[in-house]
């Protein structure tokens, strides 16, 4: 007689029966024996400490207020969610191996040697429950920026060869063809020259010199392609001086996102060097909110010297030239509400932005409750949306979304972020929800005024 | 030498220079860790001064969390004010603080400082109950939680003992406040009691790398 392991719990109360937590079944990439997992994990982890880490590390009273941010948390109530929690083991290992007392933790077996085991539980935690949307960073009663802490012990997973196996897929897959979703740089000349004619508009296409280096997301190159005629469109109307560059167009940075600090340069890189061979005085990134953060706020260090050249998202760019009067637009009869992206607003600092646009356009805008930059997450960023055994967890959290949205009373959401856009659809199609979202860019294209 | 001499004397100093050399150590570890420049054009250049407003901002949650963490601040704060009032205004504790510093102030009445004994008690054990209690507080709780919780908990019982001579003679009953405090001092650097001087650090940390980006600190 055998008998069924209890460390998966049957839950019968579902239609079909399944375990009532699968997610602690973590993948592993290459192989690598156990104690090569962990002792690469444990050497990134070393690696990673600075001033900043280990201030944050030491500073943690367990107060346990974070959890009230996290739309994890707040969405299952499950206290493994709770956001300082995901970094359990790894303060475990900064306590005992790298703070001013781990000598005595470790003499007197006061902190326990970080597992394998663990490491591979947490990889739920560190991937499929945490968009690193940084809203658990702006609770803190110690000022502990988490989101932060969670990128960096990605890393460490990543070393160790434990991240879940889709996100290594599509992290791989930018790495070696230049675009996570196969936009290689001939796709995306293809899919240029046909916006170009959709859109009656010239698009600029490895210019040798440029003032304007103008880049995309590849979810918007292979899915919402009407983005490149759009920026086009506006940048030809304001008759500025631009041009893609095949040799750097795409923005997205899944290295980041997956923890390979090798990947993130290299693509970050891209996008510079692409910068630099053109004289561009001015790199736009595209509707995307972590493509942002990469370059905006990383990008210098990844170059190592600060960068030669301005970096704005396309929503502060159309923010710019139209509060200075360069571009004009029609009024835009259309009740919205505006999905604010994360890494864009509350970690980018660009919330104002997307707010002068929508006033220009004369929107009805409703703001959702809250908004700005306390508004929740959509719950796809940070590579979630790539993992597929976190569907279930993301719809839940999505839910919150939803119930934000219909508060507003608004037909259209907007937003400035292609992930973002990309998970509402995904939810749209799964909840058969009668909401659609667009994107702001494109609504400004579609309303230039031209006269 | 009775138990309020050795109190006062050898424990006494023994526990502050357990404190101090303890406090310097782990502060000196934090700086030689080497600190990471961000080089990233700022969008605003007051980074500094938003590193020390959020300092301060961070004494309040923003409106939008209030009411989700209403419970836990509303102990905190009550624990963390009373406790001050004890400490700082009773006329006990400013003979001590002056017989080593030479600074004093006027003590506040007894009965401000009985209740403030009483409510940094019960918010004390209010703490320890939601600690014990709320699913999130207790998976994130461990040794350090509760022995820090002991620590400040035995100089606050300890001290109410002694000034209403309950339990044994008075010189008795203040040794052993003393002594408590000297637990509390003696732990004091290697645990979380630590985050007293380390969230100016981290708030200062998170208000500077937010402010030059623009973003809400």
């Amino acid at each position: 007689m055998t008998h069924a392991t209890d460390q998966y719990p049957l839950d019968s109360s579902e239609q079909r029966l399944t375990v009532k937590d699968p997610h602690p079944r973590h993948d592993t990439q290459g192989d690598l024996s156990p104690d090569e997992r962990l002792r690469r994990a444990m050497a990134n982890i070393a690696k990673n400490i600075n001033r900043t880490t280990a201030t944050y590390m030491e500073a943690c009273v367990h107060c346990g207020q974070c959890a009230e941010a996290c739309h994890y948390y707040v969405q299952t109530h499950d206290p493994k969610y709770t956001p300082i929690w995901k970094l359990e083991i790894f303060k475990q290992a900064y306590k005992r191996e790298n703070s001013p007392f781990g000598l005595f933790y470790r003499l007197f077996g006061l902190k326990r040697k970080v597992t394998v085991e663990q490491l591979g539980e947490w990889q739920e935690l560190l991937y499929d429950s945490c968009t690193m949307c940084g809203r658990c960073s702006l609770v803190c009663p110690m000022g502990i920026d988490i989101a932060t802490l969670v990128g960096q012990a990605r890393h460490g997973m990543f070393k160790a060869g434990l991240i879940p196996d889709e996100l290594h897929a599509v992290a791989q897959r930018a790495r070696e063809e230049g675009s996570p979703l196969g936009a290689t740089a001939e796709v995306f000349e293809d899919r240029a020259e046909w916006m170009a004619d959709e859109h009656d508009t010239e698009v600029y296409i490895d210019e040798e010199e440029a003032d304007i280096l103008v880049t995309m997301s590849s979810i918007e190159i292979m899915k919402y392609p009407h983005a490149i005629g759009a920026t086009a469109k506006i940048l030809n109307a304001l008759g500025e001086k631009w041009t893609f560059r095949t040799e750097g167009y795409e923005a997205t940075n899944f290295g980041m996102m997956a923890g390979n600090v090798d990947w993130q340069k290299h693509a970050t890189l891209k996008l510079i060097d692409a910068a630099v061979k053109c004289g561009a005085k001015l790199v736009i990134l595209p509707e995307c909110g972590h493509a942002y953060g990469a370059l905006r706020w990383q990008g210098a260090a990844m170059y190592g010297k600060p960068l030669p050249f301005k970096v704005q998202h396309i929503s502060e760019f159309l923010a710019d030239v139209i509060g200075s009067g360069r571009l004009k637009v029609k009024k835009v009869d259309q009740t919205v509400t505006f999905h604010d992206p994360c890494q864009v607003a509350r970690r980018g600092g660009a919330t104002e932005a997307p707010r002068v646009v929508m006033e220009a356009l004369g929107l009805d805008l409703r703001e959702m409750t809250p908004t700005g930059d306390l508004n929740w997450c959509c719950g796809g960023g940070g590579g979630v949306v790539t993992i597929h055994r976190a569907d279930k967890l993301r719809y839940k959290v999505f839910e919150l979304k939803m119930e934000q949205v219909l508060k507003t009373e608004a037909d259209t959401v907007l937003s400035s972020c292609s992930n973002c856009r990309q998970s509402f659809n995904d939810a749209i199609e799964h909840f058969n929800w009668d909401r659609k979202i667009d994107s702001l860019l494109e609504l400004v294209a579609e309303n230039l005024d031209e006269a | 030498m009775d138990l309020l001499e050795f109190a006062r004397g050898p424990a006494l100093q023994v526990a502050a220079i357990i404190f101090i050399a303890g406090l310097i150590w782990r502060l000196i570890h934090l700086f030689l860790i080497p600190k990471k420049i961000d080089i990233s054009e700022p969008r605003f250049a007051g980074g500094r001064a938003g590193g020390i407003r959020t300092i301060f901002s961070r004494f309040l949650h923003h409106g939008e969390f209030r009411v989700r963490t209403a419970n836990g601040s509303a102990l905190a704060y009550t624990m963390h004010l009373s406790l001050a009032v004890v400490v700082f205004g009773s006329a006990p504790h400013i003979f001590f603080i002056e017989s080593f510093t030479g600074l004093s102030w006027p003590a506040l009445p007894n009965v401000a400082i009985h209740v403030a004994a009483a409510l940094t008690l019960a918010a004390l054990l209010g703490s320890l109950i939601r600690r014990w209690t709320h699913p999130v507080l207790r998976m994130l709780s461990n040794f350090d939680d509760y022995f820090t919780w002991l620590v400040t908990a035995a100089p606050v019982v300890t001290g109410l003992l002694t000034v209403a001579h309950l339990g044994g003679r008075y010189e008795t009953l203040l040794g052993i406040h003393i002594l408590s405090f000297c637990v509390f001092l003696v732990w004091f650097p290697f645990g979380k009691l630590m985050h007293s001087f380390i969230v100016f650090g981290s708030r200062y940390t998170t208000g500077l790398t937010f402010t030059r980006r623009g973003a809400r600190v």
